[in-house]
């Protein structure tokens, strides 16, 4: 029961945000915020497997991509169908691959996995790339709606209240995983496989529903990317930042719970929107291009991960 | 059929030139990976490193590119000597490679590519050489002197590497700690020391790497990631850590990536590599020469 008092609270909060949103009324800021509700949605997607197994994705990019791409095509196939179907759709798109790439590595020692995943992302860019339809090098175009359906107001409003939706599942399942025997189970495969497996926790079978889970919800994120930015090419939408925020984020916040990869994502996301927005140059008196924000989360993993390995939580955590 | 033909044996060729890059660009790799047990992801950065120290010397005082990185090897080695030591101190001590120790060298990577992009911008550089452009031509075939040389060095590379390991007192050193770093403790060696020269070494390789990257082709920061799956494909193909498997892998690579490019297109290219690398890990983990 708590779990569901947990999805309730969690609902409340985001009610709450989304009124205050539409009682400010700026489109920025739902811009913003969009960007900031998805990387807590992408990481938290990323600690699922990362965190709770230790198995560590770095084709963050490619998972993210096949959900943005699936919403590219069906746009072009059905205009009409439903952002939330289409993310339904994006995120079993992106499941299944995690399902074949899982089978095949992860049996072995977890670089490999961690190779091969990286390798994922090169691959399915050079297929994107190739395939005219989606637009391939030159990108694609997705003309996004005037109004917002159901609500009313912009479109970006609807788009936000999507992803805030979608963060609330992710953030209660990743919740529900900590708390049930599947979560024990990740946990004793991150502390001891070879311990767990004589034990008789089927770790093959785990280790398959946590990148399938944790590949599905990126592909979910990635879904209404097209919507977002309207012109979706492949540099952009297998961009690096994607691949570094939402590794950067959980390991920031804290691995062991639901909670630091939102922490992380709030704080390091809040940090990158705010640095687009001030003015750096005038601020330092320097010229600073605008990549300079996104080397803040490569700057802050590394630094969080030789000096504070909890991260945040875990900072907190030690004091009490 | 014999216009075919001909596209055949040059793509064969300079396959085979292409893949003695490669195992310029996977030594490190071999050394880091293989021996040591090092997931160095960050090892194309450094490659990218090299070329862009080749570039400046090149385009800033004249010089030779490979003789560019050659000055700047010290410094390399330094600077792997001194990312091991962090890594040691951070991660290996601490038994947290597997986590934190990946997502370390994921952020080292990064912050390579980011600051590159920052100091040269994101424009295809290039240099000047007088083996770039000109071609043997053998008749049958051509033999590209941008890919020869290259290929030349790095053989020789690759045979002085393997010759150290197997008749220095460092190098048997560094075979020993691959085996067993307990037993090397044990024979009154620190083990942490011989594996920081040996990391040393490895990023030593990746600056001369880079200069043979800059001759065969532009480079621009976001280049290094297209390697990663290439030289994690050949160190598995080839079996960890050993250098002869290696070579074998990094040709096999090579002739396979030139096949496609020169009858697919050469976008299709890069996906040649991870179809090597899954279908490895699926059938054969040890690797061709693996035990």
């Amino acid at each position: 029961m708590r779990g569901l008092t947990f999805s309730l609270v969690l609902i409340a909060v985001a009610v709450a945000i989304f009124a205050l949103g539409r009682w400010y009324s700026n489109s920025y800021a739902f811009f913003a915020a969009y960007i900031v509700v998805q990387y807590i949605v992408l990481g938290t997607a990323w600690n699922i497997l990362g965190g709770y197994t230790g198995y560590v994705n770095f084709g963050v990019t490619a998972f993210f991509a096949i959900g943005a791409y699936s919403t590219v095509v069906l746009y072009k196939l059905v205009p009409a169908m439903p952002l939330p179907v289409m993310i339904v759709i994006g995120g079993v798109l992106a499941g299944i691959v995690g399902l074949g790439t899982g089978y095949l590595t992860l049996r072995l020692r977890g670089v490999f996995f961690s190779i091969a995943t990286l390798a994922l992302a090169v691959v399915v860019q050079t297929l994107i790339t190739n395939w005219d339809f989606v637009g391939g090098a030159r990108g694609a175009y997705v003309l996004r709606p005037r109004a917002a359906p159901l609500i009313g107001g912009e479109y970006i409003q609807y788009l936000f209240l999507v992803m805030l939706g979608l963060c609330v599942i992710v953030l209660a399942t990743a919740r529900a995983i900590e708390r049930s025997g599947l979560g024990y189970g990740f946990a004793a495969i991150r502390d001891d496989e070879a311990a767990a497996e004589a034990s008789g926790v089927p770790t093959l079978k785990l280790k398959l529903i946590a990148t399938v889970l944790s590949g599905g919800f990126m592909g979910m994120a990635g879904a209404p990317l097209p919507y977002y930015v309207t012109y979706l090419d492949p540099s952009s939408g297998f961009s690096l930042n994607y691949a570094v925020n939402a590794i950067a984020m959980p390991l920031i916040g804290g691995t062991s719970s639901w909670l630091g990869p939102a922490v992380g994502a709030v704080l390091v996301g809040g940090l990158q929107e705010w640095l687009k927005v001030v003015q750096l140059r005038e601020w330092l008196g320097i010229g600073v291009p605008s990549e300079a924000n996104v080397l803040v989360a490569g700057l802050l993993m590394v630094a969080f991960v030789i000096l504070a390995p909890q991260g945040i939580v875990g900072l907190f955590q030690r004091k009490k | 059929m014999s216009a075919s033909l001909d596209l055949l044996i040059n793509a064969l060729v300079s396959g085979l030139l292409l893949g003695g890059f490669y195992a310029a660009v996977s030594i490190g790799i071999a050394i880091a990976f293989g021996m040591l047990d090092i997931v160095n992801i960050a090892h194309p950065a450094f490659i990218l490193l090299g070329s862009y120290v080749a570039f400046i010397g090149n385009s800033v005082f004249g010089i030779d590119p490979i003789l560019a990185t050659l000055i700047a090897l010290p410094a390399f080695y330094a600077l792997g000597m001194l990312a091991y030591q962090v890594y040691y101190v951070a991660f290996e001590r601490r038994d947290d490679q597997s986590l934190r120790g990946l997502s370390f060298f994921f952020g080292l990577l990064f912050i390579t590519e980011v600051t590159l992009v920052l100091t040269f911008g994101v424009d295809y550089r290039l240099v000047k050489a007088s083996y770039i452009g000109p071609s043997l031509n053998l008749g049958l075939f051509d033999l590209p002197l941008r890919l020869l040389v290259p290929f030349l060095v790095s053989m020789a590379m690759v045979v002085g590497l393997q010759l150290f390991l197997s008749h220095t007192f460092v190098g048997r050193a560094i075979q020993a700690v691959a085996q067993d770093q307990q037993a090397l403790r044990l024979m009154a060696a620190n083990p942490i020391k011989i594996k920081r020269i040996a990391f040393g070494l490895s990023i030593g390789t990746a600056a001369l790497a880079g200069a043979f990257l800059i001759i065969i082709q532009p480079v621009e920061p976001s280049i290094g990631r297209e390697y990663i799956g290439r030289v994690f494909a050949i160190c598995v193909l080839g079996g960890l850590g050993s250098f002869p498997g290696m070579v074998i892998a990094a040709i096999t690579l090579g002739v396979a990536e030139s096949l496609t490019a020169t009858f697919l297109g050469p976008s299709w290219a890069p996906a040649v590599a991870f179809g090597i690398l899954l279908v490895t890990l699926a059938v054969r983990p040890s690797g061709i020469l693996g035990r």
